[in-house]
């Protein structure tokens, strides 16, 4: 059987030849070094920052350092670090971080049902589907009034407007990947034996997830601002203050160090999600051989 | 020898030969896998319509490998689509016999998100197998087409090569004894491609399939078919066809492949130039 063993030799010859080498290859300490090469870009900007704040600071100075509404950053700093001391903070973070969480996945769940909808009923498409698009070039800001005349000055309004706001990045970001799944995939499904539900539960699903994904990310966005707007103009009176009440004290207190404090705070937070969703964004494509050329 | 004796004339009293108006010839007297009788496709309604396929009859046997070549605008493509149930004659009729039908295409259309193994037990899935039966009867088969130890590869992680043998794992399991082939090597680089013909031949020898194997390549299709079907150009109808003799393995340099490679060559020039007028 020597014609059946020397094809089948060379041809795991071959495919060794051909796997990349580089592919399989770990390097020690390979985490720690990317991590500073992702790191220390981001050190030096915030660097110029507070060397730019410092100097229009000292510009500022006259000597007098509780006049002066301009505080040094570490000044700021130290006075945020004082805050995080306390309750209050964190009971405001919590107060807006619940918001966020609540209004979020209502924007989650009425963003991806109308985008399975959408996406399997072509009159509803016809219908809707350039709506959802317009809905999206809407300023949030816009329903705040419409919000508030209908549910009045409550944590609903809020809601409303955040699930308003990202709904459409949802449902958007699912009819794109349902849109784009490759007609030759459905075809090889379909030879496979896949219908219908098998059809969308095996295929059209994982094959619209980076476009899902990428719309739950744009829409993290979208319901972030609108709740920090939200909490700017509906003020709540009798509950626990939230970030946004106490950029609005700060705002009546002339406190800029107290308001540049509560900013940080909120820069971080949105810093933090969009990091969990680009980490999200990244590993699906790079599971899928989609990040071609880029380190991984 | 000489060239002529590739060709085929139709062999005499072929059974059942007589249900094909068209005579289209070479009917193998073994129980056919795929029996296309009679079949027209039009494409459009009216003065617009296009004739893809024209009264084109065609058998393969149990067991046969049938390559069909043509130029661009021969219907290759509808043809397989009629088979594979994706596409509805106009008129005629296609029989499979009750066959399972796998398909491979010139692109492996693996599904990226999934592992190598993942991949063919998809494909079993789709039949139905118990959970605790895939596992084993996917490494089977990847093991059938030299893959072994690839399992958890992603389909991105894998050269052309291997993933259309992956692809035709894939295939295998959809317990196919009937495959069909869509350019499935024309993405790949010749030397890689020796080596699947070598794989598909033993393959298919081992499990008795029956393939109709569509190419554009001529010396592919003199390599690998028993019996080489050349279609006419817009719209498609049998032209000619070549019985190979099996006569030991055959190589894509020999001599043999080489001569019959351009006798199909010449008929399908003269077909081109009758489009050129």
């Amino acid at each position: 059987m020597a014609t059946r063993t020397e094809p089948s030799s060379a041809i795991t010859g071959l495919d060794s030849l051909e796997l990349d080498p580089a592919q399989t290859r770990t390097e020690p300490g390979r985490l720690a070094r990317r991590s500073w090469a992702a790191l220390w870009p981001k050190l030096i900007a915030i660097a110029i920052v507070l060397a730019a704040w410092q100097l229009f600071y000292l510009r500022n100075y006259h000597g007098d350092t509780a006049s002066g509404l301009v505080k040094s950053p570490g000044y700021t700093l130290w006075l945020l670090g004082q805050q995080l001391q306390h309750a209050q903070l964190w009971q405001a973070i919590a107060v807006t971080v619940r918001t966020a969480v609540i209004g979020y996945a209502l924007a989650l769940l009425i963003g991806s049902a109308i985008g399975a909808l959408v996406s399997r009923i072509p009159p509803l498409r016809a219908a809707v589907g350039s709506i959802i698009s317009g809905l999206q070039t809407m300023p949030s800001i816009a329903w705040f009034p419409f919000a508030i005349i209908l549910f009045g000055v409550t944590t609903s309004a809020i809601l409303f407007v955040m699930a308003l706001g990202a709904a459409p990045s949802i449902a958007n970001g699912l009819i794109t990947g349902v849109d784009y799944t490759p007609p030759l995939l459905l075809r090889a499904g379909r030879t496979m034996g896949l219908h219908r539900i098998a059809l969308y539960r095996h295929l059209i699903l994982p094959a619209s997830l980076p476009a899902y994904v990428a719309g739950l990310k744009q829409g993290w966005a979208f319901s972030w601002r609108s709740l920090m707007a939200g909490e700017l103009l509906v003020l709540i009176i009798g509950q626990a203050p939230s970030l946004g009440i106490l950029l609005n004290t700060a705002q009546d207190n002339q406190d800029l160090s107290g308001a540049i404090g509560v900013m940080i705070v909120i820069l971080v937070i949105g810093i933090v999600v969009d990091t969990v969703f680009t980490k999200v964004d990244l590993t699906i494509r790079r599971r899928r051989g989609l990040l071609v050329g880029t380190q991984s | 020898m000489s060239l002529t004796q590739w060709r085929d004339t139709p062999p005499e009293p072929a059974p059942g030969a007589s249900a094909f108006p068209n005579g289209a010839s070479a009917t193998v007297a073994a129980p056919a896998a795929i029996r296309l009788t009679d079949v027209s496709k039009v494409y459009g309604r009216g003065p617009g319509a296009v004739l893809a396929v024209d009264h084109l009859s065609l058998t393969v046997g149990k067991g046969e490998f049938v390559c069909l070549v043509g130029a661009s605008g021969c219907g290759k493509s509808t043809l397989l689509s009629i088979i594979a149930g994706f596409d509805s004659v106009t008129t005629g009729q296609v029989a499979t016999g009750g066959h399972r039908i796998g398909m491979m295409f010139q692109e492996p259309a693996l599904f990226p998100w999934l592992t190598a193994q993942r991949n063919v037990e998809l494909a079993l899935r789709a039949r139905r197998i118990p959970k605790h039966d895939r596992r084993r009867r996917s490494a089977e088969l990847l093991e059938t087409v030299h893959l072994t130890g690839f399992g958890d590869k992603r389909p991105h992680e894998l050269s052309g090569g291997m993933r259309q043998r992956v692809a035709m794992a894939r295939a295998l399991a959809q317990d196919a004894d009937v495959l069909l082939m869509d350019e499935p090597f024309g993405a790949l680089d010749a030397m890689t491609r020796d080596l699947l013909h070598d794989e598909l031949e033993r393959i298919c020898a081992e499990r008795a399939l029956s393939v109709l194997f569509v190419t554009h390549n001529v010396r592919e299709a003199a390599r690998l078919g028993d019996r080489v079907v050349v279609l006419s150009s817009r719209p498609g109808r049998v032209i000619e066809e070549y019985l190979v003799p099996r006569t030991g393995p055959r190589r894509i340099d020999s001599v043999q492949v080489a001569g019959l490679a351009s006798t199909i060559t010449d008929r399908l020039r003269e077909e081109m130039r009758r489009h050129g007028n």
